[in-house]
């Protein structure tokens, strides 16, 4: 199992959604989450006090899914998220060691 | 033939009619009138007042508290709200007398101590057409809200009991005897009987000068904000401040308009000159920083338009419409070069600018008011010219000194009365309390429960 956590643009979070729904995965938990990258900040004067506003307001997404599917999955939450331009976010696999259902006591991948 | 039945018409009404029925039916005429004008005069009062107590709570509450940081929205709201329950009762029990009351030039006499003899009868001296009681409690909303005016250079770092303490003296000692110089019986600064007149229609000398200079003292008194300088301290809901903007925007229309202490023409002549002149304002605030920033914020829209309402203030009452919207130009660009350049080259933390909006604002308002006061709009000097374009330039110096009087009497009462306030309860709040925030720290809340 593969655990798969992206950081993108808020913007971006329904059309991933829903390209996600497109090959069948519609279990996740996202959080808003603020950060940046290489994507400066933005400058915000009140008047006439400057502020610099580094911390940009991002989505985390995070689903665990079977490895066989992980690349497809990444193919097309990336694809989906993607805009071209600097701060459209990254994604991040990492092993999963278990999984466990709390309801029933499922464990692996039956429990995804 | 008109004529003949005219004069036919006019014989027999002179006989039909005897004298002394004529003068009833004259007296119950006149009685009739007196009532129906007394009536419209006292449901614009009262609507008025009504309107004027709106600009503290919600109007300032709301502009003041979106202003702060989230961890003080309440504390802010509360510095107005509290005020709207303080200052009533001193009011009651003395401030009436103190402002009101004939008593020497600068301090009213005691005649109505617990609103002793306010009733339905009117004040000939103050709005003859009105009960003493409308005159009383419109006059109490100006009251509540100067001193609430000034929690915002305060905000977010006073003291609770001490914020108490120092606005029930501030009121007692600056406002009520600058009400009573300025439109007291026998005041010395008042228009018609004063040893120096000054033009000061709605409060632009009393209200927004004594405010937003005793705000300056404050603020250097209580000193900076911590992290003020590192610390981001943006205003945490602009939403919040611009709703409250727009409630003062119509509240003005009460305290401007209602200072004609009738529903006249004078009236409607406040009410027009107070709404160009804050439209005019908006847009020069906005236009300065579109120019020097590349962007127009809303807030320097809704901080424009307080700063022309506070200028046009003293000058509702005096002028016509186009140099209301001049008055109001100014204020808007003098307004905006006061909060976002001067302030920061002296580094002073003036937090919602109270200082740069009121103090400022009222000052060029004050001054302005001596320029474009004409007879033509309040003929009070019976014929004689009013403001300097008038042909009145002794007018201007007139507002001046009015001005300094304010200046003068803020400083050293508000010095003063933070002294003592500083030896009784404490003024700032200790670091502690100011880092976890005013909600939580003085009033044991928080204004936004997510979780709730």
């Amino acid at each position: 199992m593969k655990k798969i956590e992206a950081i993108i643009q808020p913007h971006k979070i329904e059309e991933v959604k829903e390209a996600l729904k497109q090959i069948g995965i519609d279990g996740m938990t996202i959080t808003e989450v603020r950060g940046h990258g290489r994507q400066k900040g933005h400058k915000e004067v009140y008047r006439g006090m400057e502020y610099q506003v580094d911390l940009l307001p991002k989505v985390k997404l995070e689903l665990v899914v079977p490895s066989a599917r992980a690349n497809e999955v990444i193919k097309a939450l990336s694809d989906a998220a993607r805009s071209g331009k600097i701060g459209d976010g990254k994604i991040f696999v990492f092993d999963v060691a278990e999984a466990i259902r709390i309801r029933n006591d499922d464990r692996g991948e039956a429990a995804l | 033939m008109t004529k003949l039945s005219l004069l036919l018409l006019s014989l027999c009404t002179f006989a039909a009619a005897q004298p002394a029925d004529l003068d009833k039916r004259l007296a119950d005429l006149e009685k009739a009138t007196k009532s129906a004008q007394s009536a419209g005069d006292n449901a614009w009062m009262l609507t008025s007042a009504a309107l004027v107590l709106m600009m503290t709570g919600p109007g300032l509450a709301l502009f003041y508290g979106g202003l702060v940081r989230t961890k003080n929205v309440l504390s802010t709201m509360m510095h107005s709200f509290v005020l709207m329950a303080v200052v009533s009762v001193l009011w009651a029990v003395v401030g009436y007398s103190i402002a009101f009351g004939e008593g020497n030039s600068f301090f009213g006499g005691l005649q109505y101590l617990f609103l002793h003899g306010v009733d339905a009868d009117p004040n000939a001296d103050y709005a003859p057409t009105i009960p003493q009681g409308t005159f009383m409690i419109y006059q109490l909303m100006f009251a509540i809200i100067t001193p609430a005016l000034i929690s915002g250079a305060f905000a977010e770092r006073m003291k609770f009991s001490g914020m108490l303490l120092f606005t029930v003296l501030w009121t007692l000692f600056v406002y009520f005897p600058m009400a009573h110089m300025v439109w007291g019986k026998n005041g010395f600064l008042g228009a018609t009987w004063g040893k120096v007149s000054t033009f000061d229609f709605a409060g632009g000398t009393v209200v927004h000068i004594t405010s937003g200079v005793s705000a300056l003292v404050c603020a250097l008194y209580l000193g900076k904000r911590k992290g003020f300088g590192t610390d981001p301290m943006r205003p945490h809901s602009l939403v919040l401040s611009t709703v409250g903007a727009c409630l003062l925007w119509v509240g003005w229309f009460g305290f401007n308009a209602g200072s004609a202490l009738a529903a006249s023409s004078l009236a409607t002549s406040a009410f027009v000159a107070t709404h160009f002149a804050t439209a005019a304002a908006a847009l020069g605030w906005m236009l300065v920083e579109w120019i020097k920033n590349g962007k127009p914020s809303i807030l320097g829209g809704i901080s424009g338009a307080v700063a022309g309402l506070v200028a046009i203030t003293p000058a509702s009452g005096f002028v016509t419409p186009m140099p209301a919207m001049l008055i109001g130009l100014a204020a808007g660009v003098v307004c905006y070069f006061m909060v976002s350049v001067v302030k920061s080259k002296f580094g002073y933390d003036d937090a919602l600018d109270a200082f740069g909006v009121h103090g400022i604002g009222g000052t060029v308002g004050a001054i302005l008011t001596g320029v474009f006061a004409t007879k033509e709009i309040n003929d009070l000097r019976m014929g004689k010219p009013m403001g300097l374009i008038d042909g009145n330039p002794g007018q201007v110096i007139n507002n001046l000194i009015g001005a300094l009087i304010a200046w003068g009497l803020a400083i050293v009462g508000t010095w003063i009365i933070l002294k003592i306030c500083d030896a009784v309860t404490g003024v700032r709040a200790d670091e502690q309390a100011e880092i976890e925030g005013l909600d939580l720290s003085m009033h044991g809340e928080e204004g936004y429960n997510f979780e709730a």
